[in-house]
């Protein structure tokens, strides 16, 4: 069911983990929908130099997150803020349509965490406009088929 | 790598036994059974033998089984039989919110045809209350459907006094023992039972073929319509050979009977110890005795089901999950929630389920993954930093 990939970055996460002085930190998803993530990010000079997560959820949520700190690590804060969860999804090789919404949590953790980091550090991006990190957390999930034994 | 299957409950392997006692019946005992020539009454013959045969563990008259294509079947039939039979009488029935869905879904589409349904708690263990069934009881029901075994937790409800409360009250009774029978001793007499829904493929049988016991003298409405088969009750040319198979599974559970239990008891009970004594934040699911022989139910806390499925996937280990993420739904399953687990703990459950062809060193091999699993999840997992302060 899942790609080869899913499962590269399920069995063998990149950069999971937690970063002590971190700039800013989002944390997205609830425990009663079974996905939490959570993300840190040390920033300067408006690069992300370093990005770690934590993520208690499926396959495809432990995937999604670690496929999106390496596809944010390194780039400026504009340019991942113009990532978005298909390109997450698209790095994976797909995704099952009921899980896509573990990419959209893993756009939103990071979204999350740079709006902390615009708090603590007074400053602002246009990516970031009219990013409210209260309605993150809004169900993604898609009902699927019941299937049982 | 090695392979090791822990979701006999899901099903079993049919046994090779079985499928020697099956094979004649494909290419040379293949007439049809309602045929009147030679060739299908060597086929009918058979089939009335196999019922006799399956009837009999169940001290059932062999008139009062019923060939289905499987446990579903047999649920909706008999639900939505005794529902419709019995319509001018009453529409109330009595179930538990712990059924498969098998009953549960039946039950929510007689609902919308104007049926009432009361669904009974369980409590933690899994169990109903016979006050709450009893008080449940009003002059409209016409049907208690309360499951022998549950599939998913493995509990197993006092049958024979949900019997007899059926009976004093005149009620139909009908239960669902697809995880019973062949596990528990069962005799419909005693235990007052009027329906009965069993399957096969639980049992080291073929896959798709079931049957309903229906006491002698209660009426249900067909539920598949056509042919003259079963005494005119279930339509369609029966599925010899899967009857055969079915009739020498269920000889074998029950010649086999004492060692079958007695070794899954064992191996469960050293897969319970080994997870409870090595793995930390982790709860048992379950009635501790009351419980079918070789399921074991847990929940590690912090971590989701379908990572902790999908990890043990890769090192062969075959086991099932009641998380949301592996039904599919928002929540995780509806047994999880009726015996009261948070959502949190609920998503990271795991059934293990122990068969015949299990062994120790199977069990010793799943209990040392496991450890290693479940610790891996826990490092990438928020939840469990805030327990261990990150560290
Ligand atoms: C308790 C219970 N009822 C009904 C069923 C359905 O049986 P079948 O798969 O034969 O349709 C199952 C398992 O699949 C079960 O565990």
């Amino acid at each position: 069911m899942y790609t080869d990939q899913v499962m590269d970055h399920f069995t063998n996460p990149r950069n999971v983990g937690v970063i002590e002085d971190a700039d800013g930190v989002g944390e997205v998803g609830n425990v009663k929908c079974g996905d939490i993530m959570r993300i840190y990010l040390k920033i300067e000079d408006d690069v992300i130099t370093d990005i770690k997560f934590k993520t208690f959820g499926c396959g495809s949520a432990i995937a999604s997150s670690s496929i999106a700190t390496v596809m944010i690590k390194g780039k400026t804060v504009d340019e991942a803020l113009a990532l978005t969860n298909k390109d997450f999804v698209g790095a994976l090789g797909g995704l099952p349509s009921v899980k896509l919404h573990c990419s959209v949590l893993a756009e939103e953790a990071f979204k999350v965490a740079v709006y902390d980091y615009c708090q603590k550090s007074g400053k602002s991006y246009a990516g970031l406009e009219g990013f409210d990190p209260a309605n993150a957390d809004d169900d993604h999930h898609d009902h699927g088929d019941e299937d049982e034994e | 790598m090695k392979r090791v299957y822990l979701d006999y409950s899901a099903t079993t392997p049919t046994k090779k036994e079985v499928l020697d006692a099956m094979l004649p019946y494909f290419s040379e005992v293949f007439g049809n059974p309602s045929s009147i020539h030679g060739f299908g009454r060597e086929a009918k013959k058979v089939v009335n033998e196999s019922r006799a045969t399956i009837a009999g563990f169940m001290n059932a008259d062999e008139k009062e089984l019923y060939f289905t294509a499987g446990g579903t079947e047999s649920d909706n039939w008999a639900v939505k039989g005794a529902a419709k039979a019995l319509k001018n009488k009453g529409n109330h029935i009595i179930t538990s919110k712990i059924e498969h869905h098998g009953i549960l879904h039946t039950c929510e589409s007689l609902e919308k045809e104007g049926f009432e349904v009361t669904y009974l708690d369980v409590d933690g263990d899994g169990l109903i209350s016979l006050e709450a069934l009893e008080a449940a009881i009003k002059p409209e029901t016409v049907l208690i459907s309360i499951m022998f075994v549950n599939n998913e937790i493995g509990t197993l409800q006092p049958i024979k006094e949900i019997g007899a409360i059926a009976k004093a009250h005149g009620v139909l009774f009908h239960t669902d023992a697809v995880q019973a029978f062949g596990n528990f001793k069962i005799d419909v007499k005693d235990m007052n039972i009027d329906l009965m829904s069993i399957s096969s493929h639980k049992i080291y049988g073929p896959k798709g073929i079931g049957a309903l016991y229906i006491r002698k003298g209660v009426r249900l409405v067909n539920f598949v319509d056509g042919g003259a088969q079963e005494r005119k009750k279930r339509a369609g040319t029966e599925n010899v050979p899967s009857i055969v198979g079915f009739a020498k599974a269920a000889e074998i559970a029950y010649r086999d009977f004492d060692a079958h239990v007695e070794k899954l008891v064992a191996l469960r009970e050293r897969l319970r110890k080994g997870v409870m004594e090595t793995i930390d934040y982790c709860k048992y699911n379950g009635h501790p005795d009351q419980r079918h022989p070789g399921n074991a139910h847990f929940a590690f806390e912090f971590i989701e089901g379908e990572a902790l499925l999908l990890s043990l996937d890769l090192v062969g280990i075959a086991g099932s999950s009641g998380s949301a993420c592996t039904s599919g739904s928002l929540d995780p399953s509806h047994v999880l929630m009726a015996i009261g687990l948070k959502h949190e703990i609920a998503h990271g459950s795991l059934r293990l389920s122990v068969g015949d062809f299990t062994t120790e060193e199977d069990i010793d091999y799943t209990i040392k993954e496991l450890k290693t699993i479940v610790e891996r999840l826990r490092m990438m997992s928020p939840l469990y930093d805030k327990v261990t302060g990150g560290k």
